[in-house]
């Protein structure tokens, strides 16, 4: 698929001299738009009045969304990497912002069927292709420190959240001054609609600088006193490339499926269940000695831990290198899972302390999985491989709140919960990372017959001779 | 695939350079910065309801 002319990768190279400190904000003006995925919950229950629904109708949404995600990453993957960053974000900005315009029309208009097909269809594959758009980027603008890099980036998606909810919050009682944001005032369903038009708008603006900003270096480029045969010593790391069609079909591939499965199913058994899971755990007599306020703190410091995680698991790995890394995810994900289940319960700041690091390690183990990929199959079509290991979140997200909700379910009801009743969860959780962390322990570099043939190190394949029509 | 010749495209030998100014690297930071901060400002007046703030 053709792409135009002002898209397209060869007319995005960047001269000798451009500054690679221009390419992480253009990546973060896209993730950070598009985290606010993570902000559904601020006027989930407005739209349940609204459309005098169900909290499961309305959360198939955000369920359809999550869905899209992970299968435009691994349909399109090959298609960012060959059309290169701009035509990715404009592209996702496209899609993205059409999903908040489609969505406020089927608001306004009050026909749920919109907003799936705005929201959850349009909205998912503009996050499918933001989420891989600038990954493959990074790490060639950044060859010396590419945990760093994608860190940066998926960061941004986690700061999405952080931004989107009180903006939302704060739009909303613009639109309906009888909500202020307080439990048990709810927004009018045309404030919601107004949010997602304002949203879309907003968005548009932001993720179109991302994509106008971002350039790709020269293949011959280099940064300053970088030596890539200095990469090349650390374990794991490869010089070759594999294609991601070939990727697919190698064991690294598929333990690494594994290794990102197991840790994102661990880490979202707590997130799916923070509010009600802190107040459970200090129940006694029916009573627990925790308040909502402080259950929606608790959910606060989470999401800080899961954007620091990010950005600080994710720049420790370009040092410690990438399979210890994820040790560390795992390895002490069980001991701190076991702390949890056993003392969790004698003391909050033992629970929230355990849970704020596993929760690091939830968003660590997604910002290093890209520069992962980059060691084990090269930079050739990295974009597309992590593409297709996306659906191992796809797959995640359904597995995690299975698993948590499925346990709580047959233990009792919402409300009674107890600490005792997390347990069974929390132990088929110290399983799952067993399991992730003999997967890691597996990896081996790939074998060569898997590698492309030299000079394969730019997807350039659409890219005249004679273009020179670079910035 | 690419073949040798087209991954020689766009050589940044070839080209004339550049000059990033700082002032458009503060402004891209600043434009990504400035909402995050404000994100980060709510999360942890949010998060200090924990520690009873």
């Amino acid at each position: 698929m053709a792409v135009p002319s002002f898209l397209a990768r060869e007319r995005i190279v960047a001269r000798p001299g451009f500054n690679r400190w221009l390419i992480p904000p253009a990546a973060l003006a896209v993730h950070l738009c598009i985290g606010q995925a993570y902000a559904t919950s601020v006027y989930k229950t407005a739209l349940v009045e609204h459309f005098d629904s169900s909290l499961t109708a309305i959360g198939i949404i955000f369920s359809i969304a999550i869905v899209m995600l992970g299968l435009s990453a691994a349909v399109f993957g090959t298609w960012v990497d060959k059309n290169g960053p701009r035509a990715a974000m404009f592209t996702s900005a496209v899609f993205w912002v059409s999903g908040f315009l489609v969505g406020s029309l089927g608001i306004y208009t009050e026909q749920l069927w919109l907003l799936y097909l705005g929201y959850g269809f349009l909205g998912g594959i503009g996050l499918g292709i933001g989420y891989i758009s600038p990954v493959s980027t990074l790490i060639k603008w950044f060859p010396d420190r590419p945990g760093l890099a994608t860190g940066m980036a998926i960061m941004g998606f986690g700061g999405g959240a952080l931004i989107a909810s009180p903006l939302s919050r704060q739009l909303m009682n613009i639109y309906d001054p009888g909500y202020d944001g307080t439990a048990g005032t709810v927004p009018s369903g045309n404030a919601v609609a107004l949010l997602f038009l304002t949203l879309g708008l907003v968005y548009l603006v932001f993720m179109m600088f991302g994509a106008f900003l971002v350039r790709v270096p020269a293949p011959d480029w280099r940064p300053d006193g970088f030596d890539p045969a200095s990469v090349k010593k650390k374990a794991l790391v490869t010089m070759e490339n594999v294609s991601a069609n070939n990727a697919i079909k190698t064991p690294q591939f598929w333990l690494l499926w594994t290794v990102l499965f197991c840790n994102v199913t661990a880490g979202i058994g707590i997130l799916e269940q923070a509010a009600p899971m802190i107040q459970d755990f200090f129940r006694e007599n029916g009573t627990s000695a925790v308040a909502a306020a402080t259950a929606a703190g608790f959910v606060g410091l989470l999401s800080l831990f899961n954007m620091g995680g990010r950005f600080v698991w994710s720049s420790t790995s370009d040092y410690i290198g990438r399979k210890p890394i994820y040790m560390v995810y795992l390895g002490v994900g069980i001991v701190l899972y076991i702390v949890l289940a056993t003392l969790g319960s004698t003391a909050t700041w033992i629970f929230v302390v355990t849970a704020a690091i596993i929760i690091s390690f939830y968003g660590g183990g997604f910002a290093t999985v890209p520069a992962y990929l980059r060691d084990l199959f090269g930079t050739y079509q990295v974009g597309a491989i992590h593409g297709r290991l996306l659906t191992a979140w796809a797959a995640a997200g359904i597995a995690g709140p299975l698993i948590i909700n499925g346990v709580l379910d047959a233990r009792g009801t919402p409300g009674e919960l107890v600490a005792g009743d997390y347990r069974p969860a929390l132990f088929i959780m110290v399983a799952l990372l067993g399991v992730g962390f003999v997967a890691n322990l597996l990896i081996k570099p790939v074998a060569e017959k898997w590698w492309e043939p030299r000079a394969t190190d730019v997807p350039t394949d659409a890219a005249p001779a004679e273009r020179s029509t670079v910035r | 695939m690419s073949s040798p010749a087209s991954s020689r495209n766009h050589s940044s030998q070839d080209q004339q350079p550049t000059h990033t100014s700082m002032g458009l690297i503060a402004f891209a930071w600043a434009l990504v910065g400035v909402p995050l901060a404000y994100g980060l400002y709510n999360a942890v007046k949010a998060a200090s309801a924990l520690f009873g703030g």
